[in-house]
């Protein structure tokens, strides 16, 4: 037996009121692609941080071949040769992608060599990157190599990959697997935590699951299926949605001919989007993040005004209504980032309740708010969609992701809307959580409502929409009932291909 | 070691107890601050902090306080709304010396007609001054993404001007033998604004911030204004969503905070000053910011940090004419206050830790 390239032994890491990690040891072999599973707050991130030298353990030791591994911080464990690709990308948009992975480095080297190195790297690993290229031009999927190759150039022993696949398109996907493999051929241990439990199962050697900051079992992803897995992390039976059968109903909600300029920079322009949506239907709304997702919540939910006619709900034209007046009459929407757009972090979830349900749970008399009603009102959606949390007057930031997802959500489906729409609705929420989410949108799309629910994950769209339409570069395919779509057919929708376009499909 | 932990909400204790304890760290670095100048410490703490309530004088030094209070109050009340939407009104001071034109400018007017109209006018003069005064960088901010806290500091400046012009031009007082310096509107009973009780320093700028104190209070916890007015400054994206307008939140803070400054400025120039003239602004507008600040934009907060300022102000004036302390002196110390506010504020979002260190 080798000696192992990492060794974690009895690490345990408490804060204030939770214990993060608890007593937890497992072994990672050089060249093997480890799989870290768990439910959000299962102690994931916590673990790889103290891997990568952001958080001190409180005892536990590390080894990293054989010799004793304690980082005071991520540039001492860059130097030990760990790196780390982060879910949300820590780039600076307007300079280029040579130029953001100068800023990374200790002592940087001239441009011509950093952009020579980014070159190579690219090429060696097939990853196709211009160095030139601005990074605010770059689609998600290039930010993650740039973010790789950052990583590659301090050519590593370990390499932590925080959920990479949650922005990728299908194909995207098979490229970033091809050079996972190499780097692991290569010796280059792989630590790889993902809510994808098919993804794990294509790519990974071993798993390690956590739940409440224990190690709760160890498997071989290849033997194992997603289900057990999932089972495994929650530590109970999976629910898995339903979804009745039903007939398809009249007109609620029509985008004509919607258009609108990107609202910055590097935002998105929706070009020429024609859709209507009936009552009792899920739309699914795929695409690679950036192609004008946001800007077609901010359309739908009112914070950006179009023209009157593009947005029609119930035949009357509310493209120029301001948020307030869509939820009175019963359109509503839950946007993508939780923190400080869904929700205020550092209100109350009582006033979080506010925020939106104002209007339809007649919480203000002439502008006076009424308080209990609030309360009432937030402590219902804690109640109805499971949220853990000592109560309604706790900061919306004290809770964990996916409980504020839950929040969120149920707080606007609370309001019995006639159309909801939700960006990215189970984004970075656990398996349990997720399923319950899906399931409260099933539920009310049964009960009559129409819900658009814009996602990158492929699975859960497939799983709850009844017709699918694809997201590139602000424009929307034409839908197709998502029932027999394949992976394929849906790639070649995400890549553009779609109608007459030429197919624009990266590498 | 000594680490900070983000708390998972912000401590309703400390954010009581920070400003009490900025209080006790400015006594005690200020006391040095003394003493290095070869003053007693002691007595001068007690001088400034003290002596304005409890001294054998204090019978002339207790009006005082109101007098000095109350435009504090007045303007960081107003000032508290925006900054809590992230609207930063650092002009006030200008607000306040062009309401105080304005107002004066109405009185003046009417000179020597008597009326009981005249000095309700005057008041609404001043406020829509001072109103006018912060459109213009509430505009300039909205239209064209100027930065208000440029702009509006440096329409101080202006109004500084204009008042020095007013003083010495169109509001000069035609039998002031050629003296800069406006009639005095504290001697023509229908503009003045006379003591509601005599020797209480009790005038109508007095009540109209005591009330200004309580409707701020009803609004931020009460009505949906103040909820809209919070949740821009905690989330612009979030409010944007919420369904709060970002430009007319601009405009109604800005107007808000100028309208209340040229309020004080009118109640100043009608009563206390007296008359338009050069000197006439002492720079409560700038002041009003720290009381703002040291008040947490809590209406109540500033109220009592407002009557906190009025002593340091009337302290320190005390303690210069009684032990030759240099006005930069009592100065530095006011700034002291703010700067360990802000210092100590930290404990109010984060855990102070005094670890060992970690084994790791």
């Amino acid at each position: 037996m080798t000696e192992p390239l990492l060794r974690l032994t009895g690490l345990t890491k408490a804060y204030p009121g939770v214990v993060a990690n608890k007593d937890v040891s497992f072994e990672i072999q050089p060249g093997e692609v480890h799989a870290l599973l768990g439910e959000n707050g299962a102690g994931k991130s916590t673990l790889v941080k103290t891997i990568y030298g952001l958080v001190k353990p409180d005892s536990g030791t590390m080894t990293l071949e054989g010799t004793t591994f304690t980082p005071a911080e991520p540039r001492a464990a860059r130097a030990a040769g760990v790196a780390m690709v982060f879910q949300h990308f820590s780039l600076f948009d307007a300079m280029n992608v040579a130029e953001n992975i100068a800023l990374g480095m200790e002592n940087p080297p001239p441009q011509r060599e950093i952009a020579a190195q980014v070159r190579k790297v690219s090429d060696q690993y097939g990853l196709p990157l211009d160095p030139d290229r601005i990074v605010g031009e770059l689609s998600a999927g290039e930010r993650q190599r740039v973010e790789i190759i950052r990583c590659l150039l301090q050519d590593p022993k370990l390499l932590i990959m925080d959920e990479p696949t949650s922005v990728l398109t299908p194909q995207e996907v098979a490229i970033l697997f091809e050079t996972l493999k190499q780097l692991s051929g290569e010796g280059t241990a792989i630590l790889y935590i993902s809510h994808k439990l098919e993804e794990i199962r294509t790519l990974c050697d071993n798993a390690t699951v956590l739940r409440l900051g224990e190690v709760v079992g160890e498997c071989d992803p290849k033997a194992t299926s997603a289900r057990e897995m999932a089972e495994l992390m929650v530590g109970t039976k999976l629910h898995v949605p339903e979804k009745a059968a039903k007939p398809a109903g009249e007109t609620v909600l029509a985008l004509q001919a919607l258009s609108a300029p990107a609202p910055h920079q590097f935002g998105t322009a929706l070009r020429d989007i024609t859709i209507d949506i009936s009552k009792g239907e899920v739309l699914g709304i795929g695409g690679v993040a950036g192609n004008g997702q946001d800007e077609l919540v901010a359309a739908l939910s009112g914070e950006m005004r179009v023209a009157p006619d593009m947005v029609q709900f119930q035949g009357q034209p509310i493209g120029q209504l301001p948020p307030n007046a869509r939820r009175k009459i019963g359109l509503l929407a839950a946007p993508e980032e939780r923190m400080g757009h869904a929700a205020a972090p550092d209100m109350s979830l009582t006033e979080n309740a506010i925020m939106t349900a104002m209007t339809r749970e007649n919480l203000t008399t002439k502008g006076f708010l009424h308080w209990a009603k609030a309360k009432r009102f937030a402590e219902g959606v804690i109640k109805d969609f499971d949220v853990r949390t000592p109560g309604p007057a706790n900061a919306a930031r004290s809770l964990s992701g996916g409980n504020l997802q839950k929040f969120v959500i149920g707080r606007e489906i609370l309001q019995a809307p006639d159309v909801l729409v939700v960006n990215q609705p189970t984004w970075g929420v656990d398996a349990s959580a997720a399923a319950a989410i899906r399931q409260a949108l099933l539920d009310l799309a049964a009960k009559g409502a129409a819900v658009i629910c814009i996602s990158q994950d492929l699975d859960e769209l497939m799983e709850i929409s009844d017709r699918f339409a694809a997201l590139n570069e602000g424009r929307l395919s034409a839908p197709r009932p998502a029932q027999g779509l394949t992976v394929e057919e849906i790639g070649l929708m995400l890549g553009g291909a779609h109608d007459m376009e030429v197919a624009h499909v990266d590498a | 070691m000594i680490t900070l932990e983000k708390r998972p909400q912000p401590s309703r204790a400390w954010s009581l107890a920070t400003p009490l304890l900025a209080v006790l760290l400015t006594m005690i670095c200020g006391g040095l601050l003394f003493a290095a100048l070869g003053k007693n410490p002691f007595e001068t703490i007690r001088t400034i902090f003290l002596d304005p309530l409890f001294s054998e004088f204090a019978w002339f030094y207790r009006p005082q306080l109101l007098i000095k209070g109350a435009p504090l109050v007045l303007i960081a009340i107003g000032l508290s709304f925006g900054f809590r939407a992230g609207i930063w009104n650092i002009g006030a001071e200008g607000q306040y010396i062009v309401g105080a034109i304005c107002g004066a400018a109405v009185g003046l007017a009417f000179y020597p007609t008597e009326s009981f109209i005249i000095f309700p006018l005057m008041i609404i003069a001043g406020i829509l001054g001072g109103t006018l005064w912060a459109m213009i960088p509430g505009i300039l901010r909205v239209k064209f993404g100027t930065n208000e806290i440029l702009v509006s500091l440096m329409l101080v400046y202006v109004a500084e001007q204009l008042m020095a012009s007013m003083a010495l031009g169109a509001l000069r007082n035609p039998d002031g033998m050629g003296f800069p310096g406006s009639r005095n509107l504290s001697q023509y009973p229908s503009a003045a604004n006379l003591e509601i009780i005599a020797g209480s320093g009790m005038h109508w700028g007095v009540v109209t911030a005591l009330i200004a104190v309580i409707l701020a209070y009803i609004a931020l916890s009460r009505h949906i204004f103040g909820f809209n007015v919070r949740l821009a400054g905690q989330s612009p994206r979030a409010a944007k969503f919420a369904g709060v307008n970002p430009a007319a939140m601009i405009l109604i803070c800005m107007g808000l905070s100028g309208g209340l400054a040229g309020a004080a400025g009118l109640f100043e120039v009608a009563g206390p000053a007296g008359q338009v003239s050069i000197d006439f602004n002492v720079g409560y507008g700038f002041t009003a910011i720290i009381v703002a600040f040291l008040g947490r934009l809590h209406p109540v907060g500033i109220l009592l940090a407002g009557g906190l300022m009025a002593l340091t102000y009337i302290g320190g004036e005390i303690a210069q004419s009684n032990l030759g302390l240099p006005l930069a002196a009592i100065q530095l110390m006011q700034g002291m206050l703010l700067f360990f506010l802000l210092a100590v504020d930290v404990l109010t979002n984060y855990a102070v830790r005094f670890g060992r260190r970690q084994v790791a």
